[in-house]
């Protein structure tokens, strides 16, 4: 019984990190049809905004919050700098530049902080572990779990009942006809951003809240398994990113539980087969996007 | 009401329009005809700020809107149904008659009003307000188009082949409700390949062919001058 619920706080809480790393990622995707390579490193700005803060005695509440309001800066910052100046000429050139903003930041930090790892103030509370049905878990995973629930409510309310989210996914099935029902094009997807921006920022926390440290490079594996989890639900569906982020949680747990100590080190390799015959089974991934999908 | 001078649209080195010229007067119904490949769909999509004009001039009430973007067109009151009947599949069809009032948002009894004409005028849209629009029928689906881009309560509507692809007897139902907008005064391009009851509507028409107007007139003389089925056929 306490494995059991081991295992299922386990799979929310690395499955809620997931799926909002995802969900920050494709909903730039779907409006654009472009995947912004520089999303992981706004969870490097929100990991070296609390190391540049720690010294100041601010409370951390206050220090989070501003490393979630410096995600979503340099989230529309990316929106500016590598994709409004290119965005109508050629999907190419987009690629490059939000490469090239994403290897400018990492070489900023590199360069102005250290390439070393920098410890993040966190407070005592992502450091305790409680005990739930037997099962030890560390309180952090719990406060994972309740954020990732409060936010993927919150975003669900946003698309589904606000005018600025329901005209963020008309845009994101036809773009040209949302503007031409008088949507402007620069808002919806500066929102996009600034929403992505959000999602990174608190994700930022939380995975940093696990490991404590922020380095440079910080911002690649959350980046990679946004990518990975979006490819799996279905690059252009907002649920699809969520169900994706769960099941590959899932499938990275159940491998950490199952896989002998010699294996483990192949959990990766494992995983990316899994994904691989789950998108043999259905390549547009499990749950397919709106109908139409040009990009404009 | 609604200037088109020396227009020209090109893709490429591919002229599609070729310096047209012409104008829809102030609750005019003006017929814009032409085969495939006319130039038809090009100049309503340059007008509707999607595509960028090449040379030539629009303007609107006297303002000039040939740089315009899509959002500055439709604020400037003229609404577009482009032939391609984009419903936003996944929205309720409720949620799309909401983004088409997106320039009055801040008017929500305005809104509530005009959603309440569109109702009589379309009752099955009423009927199917909380369903998915892409799951309503082609004829549903290009009322919905219509009655979203009256949300937007404009002067000038840009209607792109509104019959294409639809049963004739629903086909009939579109024409009626023409002929119901153009008496409430509202000023119509109607872009059509079908030619019979598109003149049967119009107050005046323009004959496309290879990107130029070949022919215009009143609805009249375009049915008994001109020799339509060759430009459609080439001959």
């Amino acid at each position: 019984m306490a494995f059991a619920i081991q295992f299922v706080i386990d799979v929310l809480s690395l499955g809620g990190a997931y799926a909002l790393m995802a969900l920050g990622l494709v909903i730039i995707y779907g409006i654009l049809r472009l995947v912004n390579f520089a999303y992981g490193e706004l969870i490097m700005v929100a990991g070296y905004t609390m190391y540049l803060t720690s010294g100041s005695g601010l409370p951390w509440l206050l220090m989070a919050a501003l490393a979630v309001v410096m995600a979503i800066v340099f989230g529309i910052l990316t929106d500016y700098v590598a994709f409004r100046p290119v965005r109508a000429k050629s999907v190419t050139a987009v690629l490059i530049t939000s490469f090239a903003f994403s290897n400018l930041l990492q070489n900023a930090a590199l360069l102005f902080i250290s390439p070393r790892p920098r410890n993040v103030p966190l407070p005592d509370i992502f450091s305790q572990t409680v005990s739930i049905g037997g099962a030890i878990t560390p309180v952090r995973n719990l406060i994972t779990i309740a954020a990732s629930i409060v936010l993927l409510a919150a975003v669900a309310f946003l698309m589904r009942k606000t005018t600025l989210g329901i005209a963020m996914r008309a845009a994101a099935t036809n773009f040209t006809m949302a503007r031409m029902l008088g949507v402007p094009a620069n808002l919806i997807i500066t929102s996009a951003f600034a929403l992505s921006g959000f999602l990174a920022g608190v994700v930022g926390l939380l995975w940093i809240g696990r490991i404590g440290t922020v380095v440079p490079g910080v911002g690649l594996e959350p980046l990679l398994v946004a990518f990975i989890a979006t490819v799996i639900g279905g690059m252009r569906s907002l649920p699809g990113a969520v169900v994706g982020g769960f099941l590959l949680a899932l499938i990275d747990t159940t491998l950490n539980y199952t896989l002998s100590q010699d294996l483990l080190k192949f959990r990766d390799a494992f995983t990316f087969s899994l994904v691989i015959l789950i998108l043999l089974w259905r390549p547009e991934g499990l749950i397919k996007g709106p109908a139409s999908g040009q990009r404009t | 009401m609604l200037d088109v001078r020396d227009l020209s649209v090109s893709y490429g080195t591919i002229r599609a329009v070729r310096g047209i010229s012409f104008s829809v007067g102030k609750g005019e119904l003006v017929s814009l005809l032409g085969a495939n490949g006319a130039g038809k769909s090009s100049t309503i999509k340059c007008i509707a700020g999607a595509l960028k004009a090449s040379g030539g001039s629009i303007t609107l009430e006297g303002k000039d809107i040939t740089a315009a973007s899509p959002e500055q067109v439709i604020r400037a009151g003229l609404a577009t149904v482009p032939e391609t009947r984009d419903v936003f599949p996944d929205l309720t069809v409720a949620e799309n008659l909401m983004l088409g009032a997106y320039i009055h948002r801040r008017d929500q009894a305005g809104n509530r009003d005009n959603l309440e004409r569109l109702h009589t005028l379309f009752p099955r849209l009423a009927e199917r307000s909380a369903q998915a629009a892409g799951t309503l029928s082609g004829g549903e689906q290009q009322m919905l188009v219509i009655a979203r881009a009256l949300m937007a309560r404009p002067s000038v509507l840009l209607l792109d082949e509104p019959s294409l692809g639809l049963a004739p007897a629903i086909v009939e139902r579109i024409f009626e409700m023409i002929e119901t907008l153009k008496t409430s005064g509202l000023t119509i391009l109607l872009v059509e390949q079908n030619v019979n009851q598109a003149l049967a509507v119009a107050d005046r028409a323009y004959v496309m062919r290879l990107g130029a107007i070949v022919a215009s007139g009143t609805a009249e003389e375009i049915r008994s001058t001109s020799d339509l089925s060759s430009h459609y056929l080439g001959g």
